[in-house]
């Protein structure tokens, strides 16, 4: 996928004018959010769990290589393979080799947003294998050659008006407005693709060591179908993706659903532990697991370790003031949200990522819904940190934070320039109580007016009355 | 009316804003401490809390600020500010030092004793101190508030400043749709994406006129200087206040962004 991190203000700026946009950002403002509060308020224990679920994490990234090994060997056991993958590139050649070996033409996927960070549809149609997305939203942003704007509800930036146009395109069909008739067309579609799949390529939400299982939920039940009926199943997922046992995975899937879109349990989790066995009525015939590092091990260890306990839920996007406002694809790459501007620095570079962990207010919104407590604004803060070490934040506001420091350092000269900036405004201001147009604040200025100052610095005026009190 | 000054010595952290802005803001904090019967001082050698070098990630600038507000505050009993992002900003000190500095113990220690305002005449001086005070104020307004993000999520401030307007007579809280959604202030953020901190804004503005208050109370400069300036270039009446103006029965001194007004006229 391409990265467009670095055009982040110009995209926002599209997208606030865009209204079909605003339109579908306004419906998610008012969904999951409240759903979840919901989910939340019915289950007082929601707090604790959200502790054990940060301790969890924390544990397992602390043992993240034996929890993985021991991922690995039950894999082995059970008759399927695992494959190691450093990088995107890696992890595209296996997961291509893997389909050279059966010859196949067709792969259906459930929705990864990991396939989605390796580039993987295009790479291998690029090779002549044919991706067909399965999970609704994914589908209809593949026939529309567009990209996921969100990890849970990929097409969340459409509205019915898109999907049925894309659909009356796509299918030949008479043009319906109606979502159950859109669904249902889908369905008899995809039907035939599942049947015909040499491949089906799913993503994991856990990797159970205990088991050597996998587990997708989902709410549409197109997860089971791509990974059940052809003869090959891939899981393309990532390393930290691994919990010890059963027991734990079920604490995950509490609190994903729950934060994820308020529903007490997702409707499907379909666990995966080995190839078809004798005896079994359906089921692969070989099973593969790749465990895509691209970058994260690299976090292990590191300021931004915190990040890794991350389950992919979306209520920081679904609660961002900042996404809410300009949709996932502002954010120009895979990961949108404060989630994705902590994550996407990581992946891609913070020469090239620098605007997202900015786009922030660190309103802490986020923090406070994360299921796994990520404190995202202090990840946030720590690129900044980064940005600062390396001189790569825009000029003007390096002098401008350089001589603000210059003068908030020296309280004798502080005064003096406070005083007279309060008196420049309150001049510029005149009788109205408010200014118009204030230099350099341009971007403040644009938008709404800038209440005057009162006329003196209260340091001034503190000391003025301390004086004359004195006296009287 | 200063008490018997028996009390706590408080050292006041005025805050950027409210020194350069609307010092009436900091007098009024003043006014509520000694009311409560604190002994009010104002340290000569604080400037700012460092907030705006901590969020651009210059930890040293940051370091070096935290330090010279540590020591300015060095002995007093508490210290007092308000806002909810600046003392929040004082209470991440202990996170800009190793623990093997001897800053570090110094700045949990000032943590553990700086408080926003309206959180400390509740929960440190209690819920009744000022009740004589306050009964006989009067505003009979409809007000709506607005949940500044440090002061809520960092520090807990969400039902003291209601509480104690709710003893001022008069006064009708109308909570609006998304209190405690940012406003998009969020600092140096305003001037970076003016017009995602627009969008944010224009949401907010719309909250708050559909609440039919005439006064829109925070506890933070920067929100309200802000979501008054919006209010304004919207041409909504919507008075904006910081909520100790209506706690100290200071009122009557024109609202954020209304006609002229000369503070040192008045002194």
């Amino acid at each position: 996928m391409q990265i467009n991190t670095p055009f982040f203000k110009q995209r926002a700026h599209d997208a606030l004018a865009d209204e079909n946009l605003q339109k579908a950002l306004g419906n998610l403002k008012a969904g999951f959010p409240e759903k979840r509060a919901i989910a939340v308020d019915r289950m007082p224990e929601f707090e604790q769990l959200r502790n054990q679920g940060r301790d969890l994490k924390n544990h397992i990234l602390e043992h993240l290589d034996l929890y993985l090994e021991q991922f690995e060997s039950k894999v082995i056991e059970n008759g399927g393979q695992v494959h190691w993958a450093r990088t995107a590139e890696d992890a595209n050649k296996i997961i291509l080799d893997l389909c050279k070996q059966v010859d196949a033409k067709t792969v259906t996927k459930g929705k990864s947003m990991v396939t989605e960070e390796i580039g993987l549809n295009d790479y291998l149609e690029a090779n002549g294998v044919q991706p067909v997305e399965t999970d609704l939203g994914e589908y209809i942003l593949q026939l529309r050659e567009d990209h996921p704007s969100h990890i849970i509800a990929p097409a969340i930036h459409l509205n019915l008006e898109d999907v049925s146009e894309a659909f009356h395109e796509h299918h030949k069909r008479p043009k319906s407005d109606d979502p159950a008739v859109l669904m249902q067309e889908a369905r008899e579609v995809l039907r035939d693709k599942f049947v015909a799949a040499d491949v089906g390529i799913t993503g994991a939400n856990f990797c159970v060591a205990e088991t050597g299982s996998t587990i997708i939920v989902t709410n549409e039940g197109n997860g089971d179908l791509t990974q059940t009926l052809p003869k090959t199943h891939i899981v393309v997922t990532s390393i930290e993706k691994v919990v010890p046992t059963l027991e734990d995975m079920t604490l995950f899937l509490r609190l994903l659903a729950r934060s994820a879109t308020g529903q007490e349990f997702t409707v499907y989790n379909t666990l995966s532990t080995g190839p078809r066995r004798e005896g079994d009525q359906d089921g692969p015939e070989n099973f593969h697991v790749v465990l895509v590092d691209n970058g994260r091990s690299e976090m292990v260890g590191s300021e931004f370790q915190d990040m890794l306990r991350c389950i992919r839920c979306s209520a920081c996007m679904n609660h961002c003031p900042v996404y809410g406002a300009v949709g996932g694809h502002s954010y120009g790459w895979v990961y949108p949200g404060p989630m994705g501007s902590v994550l996407t620095p990581q992946m891609i570079g913070i020469e090239k990522g620098g605007m997202l962990p900015n786009a922030s207010t660190f309103c802490g919104k986020c923090e406070s819904v994360c299921p796994v407590k990520i404190p995202l604004p202090k990840l946030m803060r720590h690129w900044r940190e980064d940005e600062f070490q390396k001189h790569l934040q825009p000029k003007a506001a390096r002098y401008g934070l350089a001589g603000w420091a210059f003068m908030a350092k020296r309280p004798v000269l502080y005064k003096p320039y406070t005083r007279m900036a309060s008196w420049f405004m309150k001049r510029l201001a005149g009788k109205k109580g408010r200014i118009k147009k204030l230099p350099l604040a341009g971007g403040w200025t644009d938008w709404r007016d800038m209440p005057a100052p009162q006329g003196t610095t209260f340091m001034t005026a503190w000391k003025e009355q301390q004086k004359n009190g004195e006296q009287s | 009316m200063p008490n018997t000054p028996s009390g706590p010595r408080v050292g006041l952290f005025v805050t950027c804003l409210a020194d350069m802005f609307r010092p009436s803001v900091a007098f009024a904090t003043v006014k509520l401490l000694e009311q409560a019967g604190c002994t009010v001082e104002v340290p000569e050698r604080q400037t700012c809390c460092g907030q705006p070098a901590f969020n651009s990630g210059d930890r040293k600038t940051t370091a070096d600020i935290a330090r010279q507000t540590i020591d300015a505050f060095d002995g007093y009993e508490y210290v007092v500010g308000p806002s909810g992002s600046c003392i929040g900003m004082l209470h991440y000190y202990p996170e800009v030092f190793e623990p093997s500095d001897s800053y570090y113990q110094r700045a949990l220690d000032l943590k553990s004793r700086s408080f926003e305002v309206t959180s400390f005449l509740f929960d440190v001086i209690g819920a009744d101190a000022l009740q004589e005070q306050l009964k006989l104020l009067q505003f009979n307004h409809k007000v709506t508030y607005h949940d500044s993000c440090s002061g809520l999520r960092q520090l807990g401030i969400k039902q003291q400043p209601r509480e104690l307007l709710q003893q001022v007579q008069g006064v009708e809280l109308e909570e609006m749709e998304e209190a405690e959604t940012c406003c998009g202030f969020g600092g140096t953020f305003c001037v970076k994406y003016p017009e995602i901190s627009n969008r944010m804004v224009s949401n907010k503005t719309d909250n708050i006129s559909n609440t039919g208050a005439h006064t829109l109370l925070g506890g933070d400069l920067g929100c309200l200087l802000n979501m008054a300036g919006k209010l304004k270039r919207e041409g909504k009446a919507v008075e904006a206040r910081h909520v100790v103006e209506i706690l100290a029965g200071m009122a009557d001194i024109p609202a954020i962004g209304e006609a002229d007004y000369d503070l040192a006229q008045q002194l």
